[in-house]
């Protein structure tokens, strides 16, 4: 029983809610670069939160059902169709064996999430089946999925069709506000310089992946070149020699010399994921209190998220 | 972010160490991660579960616990051994060429030191060992190689480490060892961790082949 992957588009990754407490052996976090549709995806569902999904990115994944579940797509605007049928994203819906279901390509945001009922069964690598192929651990032998890739679930008829109400749905567009705290090397970037990153816009280059995003715009001089290599955490932003900072994100080395100006807010570093090259990007300096606000309230919305049979309206 | 001191001796790296084992115990379950380094504790906490007060807090009584004396420990000694030669490492010839020194001095030097295990990062099992005596350290190359063999032994500056899976990399590469360095499939997964002391051994062709050691 299981789903197999026809065509794996441009990156499809399993992913479960990622890799913690091994940075001690170099291990990154890898997970989902967009926690929360990840999240509401496992909550229609109805399964725990860390099972295992597929991340796709950009799009163009294509899969066979080799069981009777259900599945759910939520995250970037990638058009689903189940037998050359389009169906709507957040929402549960039911596969039999030998459903086609496809993924198109998004018009809007970066990354989906499929997921099925109960999650896929990959066995765990140091607590995760989340997949960083930097490191070749995690999903299957470490890699993004392949044509003719078996991901075994289980099968199951209890599932309700549930769907978020669109009014619900978080929207993406190509343009974000990046909340970010100060911090690290700040005091070797002159006020000027500081003014000049919070001020401008920048856009996301042809270079942005699960290990970072790296932005092109006004360059920021730092008066240091190089640090003794110290901890990164997520949503850390490195400011290289050329000037323009990169978005460390969910892939990300654990330890490096760059200097930085700040850390993102998770929450934000997660839309900025959603961006695709050309995307656009504005720093906004925040404290560490709204920065735990912002992580509080948006906790208690997804506990809140309205979740409700979708209206059957007659089969076409 | 907890900055310790600015430079890279031994005895900032124990008390990065002590910090790091007392915060551990400090915050508990709020506690997500750790990653020591030379000079510097970052401390990643659940936010949901805790906040940036109470850590601090709670970070600020385990600094004032260490400035009152906590015993530095010593880490294990491991050897771990290196068979140094040109066909292992691409630059041995150069690095002695560039110090006015044979390549059986590099090699002298390279492996009588005691390193420090300072920090591990950058890959899995990818650990930072200081210091190379200064007659042999070397800048990065100009341009990272797209492939450095699994096992090689390279340094950087003052810095030392063993490529533990094959991959991109610009330090100057001296030798190979055979001992895997990060293994998935075993227990422990590395044979080093942080604050561990490292010797490297200078071994034969014929050991580093018996040992398992795969020439490029």
């Amino acid at each position: 029983m299981s789903l197999v992957v026809r065509q794996p588009g441009l990156l499809s990754l399993i992913q479960d809610r990622g890799r913690f407490g091994q940075h001690a052996i170099g291990l990154t976090n890898g997970g989902p670069l967009d926690p929360e549709a990840f999240d509401i995806c496992q909550q229609l569902l109805g399964n725990r939160p860390d099972c295992t999904a597929i991340e796709t990115s950009f799009g163009g994944l294509e899969l066979e059902a080799r069981v009777d579940t259900f599945i759910c797509v939520t995250g970037a605007s990638m058009p689903l169709a189940i037998n050359g049928r389009e169906k709507p994203l957040w929402t549960v819906h039911s596969v039999l064996a030998g459903d086609q279901i496809s993924l198109g390509y998004a018009a809007e945001g970066c990354r989906s999430y499929l997921g099925v009922a109960d999650g896929f069964v990959i066995t765990p690598q140091f607590g995760s089946a989340a997949t960083v192929v930097r490191e070749k651990i995690g999903g299957i032998n470490g890699n993004k999925l392949a044509p003719g890739d078996v991901l075994p679930c289980d099968a199951t008829s209890l599932r309700r069709e549930l769907h978020l109400h669109p009014d619900y749905q978080p929207r993406y567009h190509n343009r974000v506000t990046v909340g970010v705290i100060p911090g690290y090397q700040q005091s070797h970037f002159s006020r000027l310089q500081q003014r000049r990153f919070f001020s401008h816009a920048y856009s996301v280059s042809q270079r942005c992946d699960r290990m970072g995003y790296r932005l092109e715009g006004p360059a920021i001089e730092c008066d240091i070149n190089g640090i003794l290599s110290e901890g990164i955490c997520f949503g850390a932003i490195q400011i290289p020699a050329d000037g323009q900072p990169i978005v460390l994100l969910n892939d990300r080395q654990t330890i490096g010399g760059y200097p930085k100006i700040g850390a993102a807010l998770s929450l934000d570093a997660a839309r900025l994921a959603q961006l695709q090259p050309g995307g656009v990007v504005n720093f906004t300096a925040i404290t560490p209190h709204r920065a735990h606000n912002a992580l509080h309230l948006a906790q208690a919305r997804l506990q809140r998220l309205p979740l409700q049979p979708l209206a059957r309206k007659s089969r076409q | 972010m907890l900055y310790l001191g600015e430079d890279s001796t031994p005895e900032l790296a124990s008390r990065v160490q002590a910090t790091a084992t007392a915060v551990r115990v400090a915050l508990g379950a709020d506690l997500v991660d750790l990653v020591p380094s030379y000079a510097s504790l970052l401390v990643i906490y659940d936010p949901l579960r805790t906040d940036h007060m109470s850590v601090i807090k709670r970070l600020h009584g385990v600094l004032e616990a260490a400035e009152r004396g906590v015993s530095t420990p010593g880490g294990r000694e491991v050897i771990l051994p290196v068979y140094y030669s040109p066909e292992t490492g691409a630059d041995l010839e150069r690095l002695a060429e560039q110090s006015g020194l044979s390549v059986a001095e590099v090699i002298a030097l390279h492996s009588d030191t005691e390193y420090r295990v300072y920090a591990i990062g950058f890959a899995p099992g990818f650990a930072y060992l200081g210091h190379v005596d200064p007659r042999i350290a070397a800048p990065r190359l100009a341009t990272p190689r797209q492939k450095v063999p699994r096992g090689s032994v390279a340094i950087a500056d003052r810095q030392t480490a063993v490529y533990p899976a094959e991959s991109p990399g610009g330090w100057n590469l001296v030798g190979n060892c055979p001992q895997r360095l990060f293994d998935p499939q075993a227990n422990p997964t590395m044979p080093v961790a942080v604050g561990d002391r490292v010797r490297f051994e200078a071994i034969s062709r014929e050991r580093f082949l018996a040992l398992g050691g795969e020439l490029p």
